[in-house]
């Protein structure tokens, strides 16, 4: 499935197949995806946000919901209003006081509702769910694993935070082979969950502990796509025919690990670049192929090529 | 097959204290001699913590009162993490131990 994207503002905008109608070639695969799935794949585009971590304020981004908040301007203000969006976890940063969590979530939710998209799908992180079992945000999204189709793609909500360790767990994974089994080996499917499903860093808890039992269930089919947070950077990883995106964040960045020692702290907020290295990617699709291109996060009163052009820079396939 | 154990009391295999509390490991560091066998007896002072490394090989969840011991046989040289993987509250994630495993 060939995926293309832009960059926005905050958070990562895909474009499913948008080449479909256009080409010969994508009017095939379209053609392909009818007989085999049984539904075309149809163009459309929708936006991955993560890690806002409302309830968070310290040195590394003392502006708390700032960069969220500008997030959903950025989405609303978009040419071609995306069909959902997919959070990937950490809504909420974490409390003890379970009340103050409550707090915490409505306010995230008041914010999210701030976006004109029809649909919005969650999955939780650990600072919403690690310390109650994930009982807040089902009381406000319902189940913390879930699937649902659209347009021709199968959507996989996996929630690998909850439980008492990284990990999605036998009842998730005996739900997800099931899931898995209603579909031909061409359907496209993405999964989006909190953590990365393969070792990214496991001495960062960049892990999950039975990603490789996640894998080798989607290992049959053809067009996979992992999308993640919990990292608070951007990175892409292939793992055979399947890509896994890890999206930043909206509050404050982590650096690379190969390049600071191994040693884990936030990216320092620096007051006049404040939303740097914060949610903005391009994904766009060469021949079956995606490329991913880093871009700021472009602040209200930015102009010319940092600001506004780029945001409406077309997509490439 | 015997497997070469570090000197403990009658032969058996040296048992090395871990405590673990928020948010850190006591001692937090700990030089292991590689394919040398210890037990690991874990302890939690006050809430369950978890005890992760790939390279050690261990992945233990310590619930509080309820203290276990691990065997480890190191088996590569290096200087490795073990992180809590067990979200614990504010400070868990800064929560490890150094181990160096020696040749």
């Amino acid at each position: 499935m060939k995926f293309s994207g832009m960059t926005l503002g905050l958070g990562t905008l895909y474009a499913v197949a948008p080449g479909l109608q256009s080409s010969a070639l994508g009017r095939a695969f379209g053609k392909h995806t009818k007989e085999a799935n049984g539904e075309e794949v149809k163009p459309f585009t929708f936006l991955q946000l993560s890690d806002s971590h409302v309830g968070f304020s310290g040195p590394p981004d003392p502006l708390g919901t700032a960069a969220f908040e500008r997030a959903a301007e950025v989405v609303n203000g978009l040419p071609q209003r995306p069909d959902l969006v997919l959070f990937t976890g950490d809504l909420t940063h974490d409390t003890e006081d379970k009340d103050q969590h409550a707090q915490r979530m409505q306010r995230f939710k008041e914010i999210s509702g701030r976006m004109k998209v029809a649909k919005t799908f969650y999955v939780p992180g650990e600072h919403d769910a690690g310390l109650d079992g994930g009982q807040l945000f089902r009381e406000n999204f319902g189940e913390t694993h879930y699937s649902f189709d659209h347009k021709g793609v199968h959507f996989i909500a996996l929630d690998n935070v909850s439980g008492p360790k990284p990990a999605i767990g036998a009842e998730q994974l005996a739900w997800l082979r099931q899931d898995l089994a209603r579909f031909p080996k061409t359907a496209p499917i993405v999964v989006f969950t909190h953590r990365p499903l393969f070792d990214l860093r496991p001495d960062w808890e960049w892990f999950t502990s039975d990603g490789d039992d996640v894998m080798n269930l989607l290992a049959p089919y053809e067009h996979v796509t992992v999308l993640y947070g919990h990292i608070h950077r951007d990175d892409e990883h292939t793992d055979g025919h399947v890509k896994h995106y890890a999206a930043r964040s909206l509050i404050f960045a982590f650096p690379n690990p190969e390049k600071v020692n191994g040693v884990k702290k936030p990216i320092a907020f620096d007051k006049d670049h404040p939303f740097q290295n914060l949610g903005i990617r391009v994904v766009s699709a060469g021949d079956g192929e995606l490329s991913v291109e880093d871009v700021e996060l472009t602040l209200r009163e930015y102009s010319g090529v940092n600001g506004i052009q780029q945001m409406a820079k077309p997509l490439s396939m | 097959m015997a497997i070469p154990m570090a000197a403990g009391a009658q032969g058996q295999p040296k048992v090395i204290e871990i405590t673990a509390k928020r948010f850190e490991f006591s001692p937090n560091t700990l030089t292991l001699k590689k394919g040398e066998t210890v037990v690991l007896r874990l302890t939690s002072a006050d809430v369950t913590h978890g005890f992760f490394s790939r390279d050690i090989k261990v992945d233990e969840l310590i619930e509080p009162g309820k203290p276990l011991e691990v065997m480890v046989t190191p088996q590569k040289a290096g200087t490795f993490s073990v992180i809590c993987h067990h979200f614990c509250g504010a400070g868990h994630g800064n929560m490890k131990m150094t181990v160096t495993v020696v040749e």
